[in-house]
Formats: structure tokens, sequence, C-alpha cells
């Protein structure tokens, strides 16, 4: 227990002292991950309309596969990703592996099926008469597709969450991909497993409570984001 | 004559192995309100699909004004408007709903705003303007649905069941208001409808479709009238349907033996011996006690017989009567309790020859 309060003192006196090195690794959490959210909502609104719209043969298999992936190991991932952007790897000559970017392949790869997951269920869960009915109405496909969207943002902005709760919560595919490097590609989590193995708890406990603290910030804009939305 | 606005040749739609529309020829002509109806899943809403630009043919083409749509299917579905039986609102108030169709063709703000209002009058609801669409009635949205078809001012409107998830007061008001705006904007109409009441009431034309084949086309008065084949004569709600062969004929009129009663009807073009059905329908035939002396009427047909069932329905009573062969007759709950009748007592059912209609067996 007195880990506990050593850890929110450690936090607390990081907070105040604003010591550079925290913020930074935090900034750097944020912009890998929402740039993978970001990606992965590209791909899940391509991806989710099309198996959501289409009737066409293996749609089961492409709903059981996206599925599938929501729940994709991230150690996994990060290997995957990882022999990939080796040196020797088909993608070595990019120079990728241990960089940011390297990262943010890694978390979109964890992200995007989470995305496309909810994206999918959120436009089947529109009114089956709705694309027909715009169609009637005269829209032209860029149209219905905009329209659609429009109307499915509540659910969508859902989808943005578990999206990015998976990418800004895993270790295992940026502490393998990104190599943890300060200064370069160390983020909340590989800093917090860090700290964890050198033995010191207290850091470790200030720095989830950062973690915990930034994703509740994001989702608290989100929130009422939608919220708004869902009055007006 | 007018000329044909749509039109479809040798058209089939197949999905899998089962042909669900099958239409070799099909003209919607400038003006006219076409009726299609059918028993459900006769292919109607997939043969409106079809017509809409919503659905590509498997085979066939589909021609607006006599020239193929091919390449242009936009264009022309700007120039249509659908509303389907559902009404499918957006998360948006009820006026930016019915402007959404004129705001899709690029409709000026001002412009859609002053037709939205206009036509949300039409139909009853600009008192509901700035209300949510998704917190209206099902009667509401669907006033909506159609407000938002007519306020694009298409060329061709239509309308698929847009009534059949109503009540019947609600579907009433709505019938009426639906066949003003019709009458007024001269627009040509395609209505799909299982309900007879609603294709009698809007129909110039109607289409009976089946199995997803025309069956019969022509005027409601010559289809209810004179329906093509049994199947068409049922469903168009003849109740009698009787099968029977033509004993003699004379003058125009033909003696019918129907389960050995002899039964006088107007016919043409037939042969003594020739088999027939014969179709009458429940309101053209008039019951009166039997027992009692029967006084002259201008009814060729008095077949006596007993009565085997009476069924209240609505306001009128379904009165069986087995004269050799089970007839039916609609009458009021009035006349029900004037008469004094029971099931088993004597009755006569009367009906004029000229309400027989006589459909020549297929052999």
């Amino acid at each position: 227990m007195d880990l506990i309060w050593d850890g929110l003192g450690e936090a607390v006196r990081i907070i105040q002292s604003g010591d550079f090195s925290v913020w930074e690794i935090a900034v750097r959490s944020i912009v890998v991950s929402g740039s993978a959210t970001g990606i992965s909502l590209l791909f899940g609104i391509l991806v989710g309309s099309l198996i959501a719209f289409n009737q066409f043969p293996g749609r089961n298999l492409a709903f059981s596969l996206v599925n599938t992936g929501m729940g994709l190991p991230p150690v996994v991932v990060g290997l995957i990703v990882a022999i990939m952007l080796w040196r020797s790897g088909p993608f070595g000559e990019f120079r990728l592996i241990y960089s940011p970017t390297a990262m943010v392949i890694a978390q979109t790869v964890i992200c995007a099926p989470i995305v496309t997951g909810f994206t999918a269920a959120a436009l089947r869960n529109l009114h089956p008469r709705l694309r027909s009915q715009l169609y009637g109405l005269g829209a032209s496909r860029l149209q219905m597709l905009r329209l659609v969207l429009w109307e499915a943002k509540l659910p969508l902005l859902a989808a943005v969450m578990a999206g990015f709760g998976g990418a800004i919560s895993e270790v295992g595919a940026s502490q393998m991909v990104g190599g943890n490097v300060a200064g370069d590609t160390r983020v909340m989590t590989t800093a917090i497993m860090l700290e964890v193995q050198r033995g010191e708890f207290a850091a470790a406990i200030a720095l989830s409570i950062i973690l915990l603290a930034l994703i509740f910030v994001v989702n608290l804009i989100l929130t009422t984001v939608q919220q708004q939305e869902r009055r007006s | 004559m007018s000329q044909a606005k749509l039109s479809l040749r040798d058209v089939r739609v197949r999905r899998g192995r089962s042909e669900l529309v099958n239409v070799p020829h099909l003209d919607v002509l400038e003006g006219e309100v076409l009726v299609i109806i059918g028993p459900n899943g006769a292919g109607k809403s997939i043969l409106l699909e079809t017509l809409a630009l919503l659905q590509k043919p498997t085979a066939g083409r589909v021609l607006f004004e006599g020239e193929p749509v091919d390449g242009r299917q936009l264009r022309l579905r700007r120039r249509m408007a659908v509303v389907f039986q559902e009404s499918a609102m957006l998360r948006r108030s009820l006026v930016d709903n019915v402007a959404m169709g004129m705001r899709l063709r690029g409709v000026p703000r001002s412009l859609r705003r002053e037709r939205a209002r206009h036509w949300m009058e039409r139909f009853g609801i600009a008192h509901l303007a700035h209300r949510s669409a998704l917190t209206v009635s099902g009667g509401e949205a669907q006033r909506a649905n159609l407000a938002r078809a007519f306020a694009v001012e298409p060329e061709v409107i239509m309308l698929d069941e847009p009534f059949s998830a109503l009540d019947q007061p609600t579907r009433d008001d709505l019938l009426e208001d639906l066949s003003a705006a019709l009458r007024e904007t001269g627009v040509t109409t395609i209505f799909v409808t299982h309900d007879r009441a609603e294709a009698l009431r809007l129909g110039d034309r109607l289409a009976v479709l089946m199995g997803g084949v025309v069956r019969q086309m022509g005027t409601a008065a010559e289809v209810f009238a004179a329906p093509v084949d049994e199947e068409v004569a049922a469903f168009v709600g003849v109740e009698n349907i009787v099968g029977g062969r033509v004993r003699s004929l004379a003058n125009g009129l033909a003696t019918l033996d129907l389960g050995g009663a002899a039964v006088e009807s107007v016919a043409s073009s037939l042969e003594a011996g020739a088999e027939v059905l014969a179709c009458l329908r429940p309101e053209d035939v008039v019951i009166e006690p039997g027992g009692g002396d029967s006084h002259p009427t201008s009814a060729r047909n008095h077949l006596h017989g007993s009565v085997t069932r009476i069924t209240p329905l609505g306001g009128q009573v379904r009165v069986a009567v087995d004269c050799g062969f089970p007839l039916v007759a609609l009458i009021t709950k009035q006349s029900l309790e004037d008469l004094r009748l029971k099931v088993g007592d004597e009755a006569v059912a009367c009906f004029k020859a000229s309400a027989v209609h006589l459909i020549p067996r297929r052999r």
C-alpha cells in the first residue's frame, strides 16, 4: 500500500516539477497513438463500409477476420512488424526499425481492426433502408457515404475511443519495434516497463497515473463531443 | 396517346438461381398513375427499384423517354423520387429531412426552404418543422417522406407501399392527401401496393404482378371486373370462384351448370360445353329470406340454399349460403338483423347475370 502512496507522491512531484522528459514522453505517446488511430479511422471507414454495405461471398469470413483482429496480441504484432522492418527484412531498406514511424505502423495494425469492427457494426445498425432512401432522393455514391457516416458519427466516436485506448495502452509492440530509445521512441508504457525492471516502483506508478489521466482526458473530450451531438 | 416516360424491355432480375422479375414489356405513360399490385413476394419492390434505377436488371433494358438509361443513371435518378414504406429519416430536424432531396440536387437554400415549407404545409406537418425527425410518429414521418419526394418536383414519383406500416385512419387521411397532390401536380406515378382499396383509389392503370410476371394490365375497372385468370381473380378479391360448364347459350346469355345449380350469366365468345370459372363478388349478391314469396326483380338468378356460416367483418357480415356450391354474400349488419338470419336457415341468393364474370378454364 505504501508503494501506491509513494507513487502518488512521486506523481505529484513530477507534475509540479514540470519534468521535461516525462512531458516529452507523454506527448510522444499521444502523437504516436493519435496518428495510428487517425490512419486506422480512414482504413476502418473504407473497409468497414465495404463489408457492412456489400453482399459478397466471404462476407462472414471478412467479419470474422476483423473480429479476430480486434483481439490481436500486441507482442505478436510487434514481432511480425519488427521482422518486416529489420535491416534484413523485406522492408529493411526503409530503415524504419526503432523509429516512431515503426511504432505508428505497429499500433495501426493493432488499432485498425478495432476501429473497423466498430465502424462496420455502427453502419450495420443504421436503418436498413437509409442507403436506398438516399439514392432514391438523388444522392450520388459520395453524397450517400458522407451522409451515412455523419449519421453514424456517435458510434464512430466510440470506435475512435476504443481504437485510441487499444493503441496507447499497448506495450509489447512499441517495445519491440521502437526499442524504448530515450528521447526518440520512449512512450509512457515502455517507460513504465523500464522503471519496473529497474525496481523504481514509485516512478512506475507515477507514470501509470499520468498515463491513466491522459487516457481519461482524451476520452472525456470525445465523450463530451458525443453527448453534445446526441442532445442536438 | 401519351408517350412512355419509363419502359422496360425484356427485363429479368435474378438473384442466385431464382428469377425474381421477368417483364418482357412495360410502359409507364407520361402523367399516369400506374399501380403495381400483387401479393407479398411477387417481386413488386424489385420491379420498382429497377424502374427507379436503384437496381440493375440481370438482363434487358430500362428506357427513359425511349432512350436507354445506361451511363446517366445519376442524372435520371435526380429527375425522379422514391418513397419507401419505412421513412428512414436522418438524425436531423424534420424540415432538414424534407429539404434533403433538394440539397442533394444542389437546389439553392432559399428555394429549398420555400418548397420544403410549401410541401410540409400540404401534408399537414408544418408545425413539426423543427422537431427532430426521429421523435415524430410513424404517420408524421411518412407525411415528411411524401413531402420530401414532392419537394424535389420530380418528373416521376415512385411509392413502394407507403402506407402499409400505418394504422387505418392515418392511412385514409394520407391517401386523401396523396391523391390530391398527385392530381394537382400531374406527375407520372408508379405506386406499389398489395392493397386493393388503394389501387382502386389511385390507379389509372393496374399491373397485376404475380411471381415476378405481369399477369394482367388494364384500367382498374377492367382488372377488377374481368380478371384474366383464377389467381388474379382470387387476388383482386372475387371471393366466389366456382368451376362449372356452359349448358347452353342464347341471346348473349349463358346458362351454366355450377355444382348442379343453373346460373345465368352474360357471356360472349363461349361455346356450349366449355368449362369455365364463374367469378362473383360477394357485394353483388343479395340475400332474401327463404320460404316467403319472392317478388320479381331484374336479377336473373335466384338460388335457394341454406345458410352455413355467418362471419362479422367490420360493419358488414359475410353470409355463406350452400346453393349446390358455396356462395358468399356481403351484407350489412342491419340487413342481417332485419332478416333475422341464423345458421341453418333457408335463404335465397340473388344476383344479376351481368355480375357473373366468366373465365374460360385452361386445360
